[in-house]
């Protein structure tokens, strides 16, 4: 071929530019900054506050026991939780964006979260503790999972399984309606509470499971579901005739994000947006094809311990489920979308 | 160029789609280093034939043979390093840039830990040059024109680097010049990269002029296999297509030229 020599192609490396784009990394970093400086207010604003310096001090371990106390044992756990829940929400909503190609295809649209939140109601009613409460919603969000995808049929299309799992949403709605129905006023006071999504009292308990399972899901998503994602955004057949085992990915996809969307119900209720905000909001930012897995957790955990730091400080007398500010602001910002993207004339 | 070797065959396949059959007992070789096109009727199962052929539809009875072994029992990894396929609808991403895309193709090639390599980077560049779409990397896909999108999902399939590539309607939505474009890189990666090229298409006289070999298919039987002097007969387009017609040589390149028969209510001798 003689053309093979033409300078212009030579002078910069396609490996140079089909890598990971830098503009990725900085929306990652960002996020994950802006997380960390959050956090770090969030854990010295309270009934005794501690100077930003001395939190970051005691988080190293050299803080003064009255410190340490009161970040490793009071405000470290709720703040962990909201971390990995935020991070846990983005993962599994970015999964699940991709794989059904829909930016609108989030677990809380599709009835994921509304699985493991008719569980949990059941358990409230029949007044079961936290702990049956919280394997409750993990089964609930499962079995809700694989209804949809059973119902949905095994080839899993994109705009089936979201029908399938508009369907699964309402009707999981009508039965936790008829559960508030049934139980009495102090039950049902709990279960509208953590219907909401709140990180009110969460301690270990709720912080470690949830992180035992960001670390087993994570490296798998990160690792090996992440490029075959990448490739499955260009339909089944061509990611099928680029070598990529479709239904294994997705399947196995699927049961991580699942596996994710539940466990976070568990800890902190089923918190609105999250899952459907973040990975749309790292897409916009970074501009990348692909799930975005890591800018979309970045971000994720950003969102939910800003949310959960405003909805503890926004009013001065009382503190507010993190779950009514997730839903404020994700829905202003779906609105504020929808009516970008329509005078942009792209939807 | 024997046509006595193939390393892609399918033999006695039943092809359905659920309790829909398409085709029963179908047998076909692929001659290596062929070029083949199948053509036939809508709905007549090439398309559907193409699809077992890639892997994509399982047989309900029978095998499609690539080297030796059946094509179901080896991991789709080792199939896509031996057996490419440009399907007929692909999605570009949103955002994704040419060289991007392109790089794709190198998947079957790298592994979890091995990312990139120099053998990447020049059949990569390799493959954009060969299509043509070099000066484009850095241009998103989804500004380009449809010929030049069809150019970059080519040159994807090439970094591949596959023997055998399946093209399922490689021209259809392109405007003649671009058809022809794409045919005539296709007849140079078969002539010049000594590739096993398999394509549907529905024109039968670019089929006539591009394949070194011919699969006539009518109600998901083959109707005729060859070399297109041989297959493309007026008899065989009248018996496959219902079309009565006349072939004559095509004046450049001396390949049967189909020309339908005129309207009859001139009321001209039949």
């Amino acid at each position: 071929m003689t053309t093979l020599e033409r300078p212009a192609v030579r002078n910069r490396s396609i490996g140079s530019r089909v890598g990971i784009r830098p503009r990725a990394v900085v929306v990652g970093a960002v996020a994950a900054l802006g997380a960390f400086v959050i956090s770090v207010f969030s854990l010295g604003t309270g009934d005794f506050a501690i100077a930003p310096a001395d939190v970051v001090t005691t988080l190293f371990g050299e803080g003064n026991p009255a410190h340490e106390f009161i970040i490793s044992e009071l405000r470290l756990p709720r703040l962990v939780t909201a971390l990995a829940v935020g991070a846990a929400l983005a993962a599994g909503g970015a999964v699940f964006q991709s794989l059904v190609r829909n930016p609108l295809g989030s677990p809380d649209m599709l009835g994921v979260t509304n699985g493991a939140s008719t569980a949990a109601l059941t358990v409230v009613i029949l007044g079961g503790t936290s702990t049956q409460l919280s394997i409750a919603a993990v089964a609930g969000g499962l079995a809700a999972t694989l209804l949809i995808q059973l119902i949905a049929g095994r080839a899993l299309h994109g705009f089936r399984f979201i029908l399938v799992g508009i369907g699964m949403a309402a009707i999981l709605t009508g039965i936790s309606g008829y559960l508030l129905t049934r139980g009495v006023q102090m039950e049902n006071a709990r279960a509208l509470l953590w219907l909401t999504g709140s990180l009110d009292g969460r301690d270990w308990g709720q912080a470690v499971p949830m992180l035992i399972v960001l670390g087993v899901t994570l490296p798998v998503l990160l690792l090996v579901c992440g490029p075959g994602l990448r490739m499955l955004e260009m339909g089944d057949d061509s990611a099928s005739a680029l070598g990529v085992p479709v239904s294994l990915l997705r399947n196995g996809s699927l049961l991580a994000a699942a596996l994710l969307v539940s466990f976070a119900a568990a800890s902190a209720g089923p918190v609105n947006f999250v899952a459907l905000i973040a990975p749309h909001l790292a897409k916009r930012l970074t501009r990348a094809p692909g799930p975005n897995l890591l800018p979309s957790i970045a971000v994720g955990a950003l969102l939910l311990t800003g949310a959960d730091f405003i909805a503890q400080h926004l009013l001065e007398d009382r503190a507010l489920p993190v779950g009514v500010v997730t839903g404020l602001v994700g829905g202003a910002y779906l609105v504020w979308l929808l009516t970008t993207e329509r005078r942009a004339g792209r939807i | 160029m024997t046509g006595h070797t193939s390393r892609l065959s399918g033999s006695g396949m039943t092809l359905a789609y659920d309790k829909r059959v398409i085709a029963e007992n179908l047998s076909v070789e692929i001659p290596d280093g062929s070029f083949t096109v199948i053509i036939g009727p809508n709905a007549c199962g090439k398309s559907t034939l193409l699809r077992a052929l890639a892997r994509l539809l399982k047989p309900t009875a029978g095998t499609v043979l690539l080297d030796g072994r059946d094509v179901h029992s080896q991991p789709t990894r080792t199939v896509a390093r031996t057996l490419g396929l440009l399907p007929q609808s692909s999605t570009a991403p949103d955002g994704i840039t040419v060289a991007e895309l392109v790089a794709r193709g190198r998947y079957p090639h790298q592994g979890i830990l091995r990312r990139w390599s120099a053998e990447d980077e020049n059949v990569v560049q390799e493959s954009m040059l060969a299509t043509g779409v070099a000066d484009l990397a850095d241009r998103h896909v989804d500004e380009l024109s449809g010929g030049q999108r069809q150019r970059v999902w080519l040159a994807m399939a090439l970094a591949q680097q596959t023997p055998l590539l399946l093209l399922d309607e490689p021209t259809t939505y392109l405007d003649i010049a671009h058809q022809i474009e794409v045919l005539d890189l296709c007849a140079e990666l078969h002539e010049r990269q000594g590739r096993t090229l398999v394509a549907v298409l529905h024109d039968l006289n670019h089929a006539a002029r591009y394949a070194t070999h011919l699969i006539a298919m009518r109600s998901g039987r083959v109707a005729r296999s060859g070399p297109p002097s041989e297959v493309l007969t007026a008899e065989l387009v009248e018996e496959v297509f219902g079309l009565p017609c006349r072939v004559i040589d095509d004046p450049e390149t001396g390949t049967p030229l189909v020309i339908p028969a005129a309207r009859r209510s001139t009321g001209a001798p039949v």
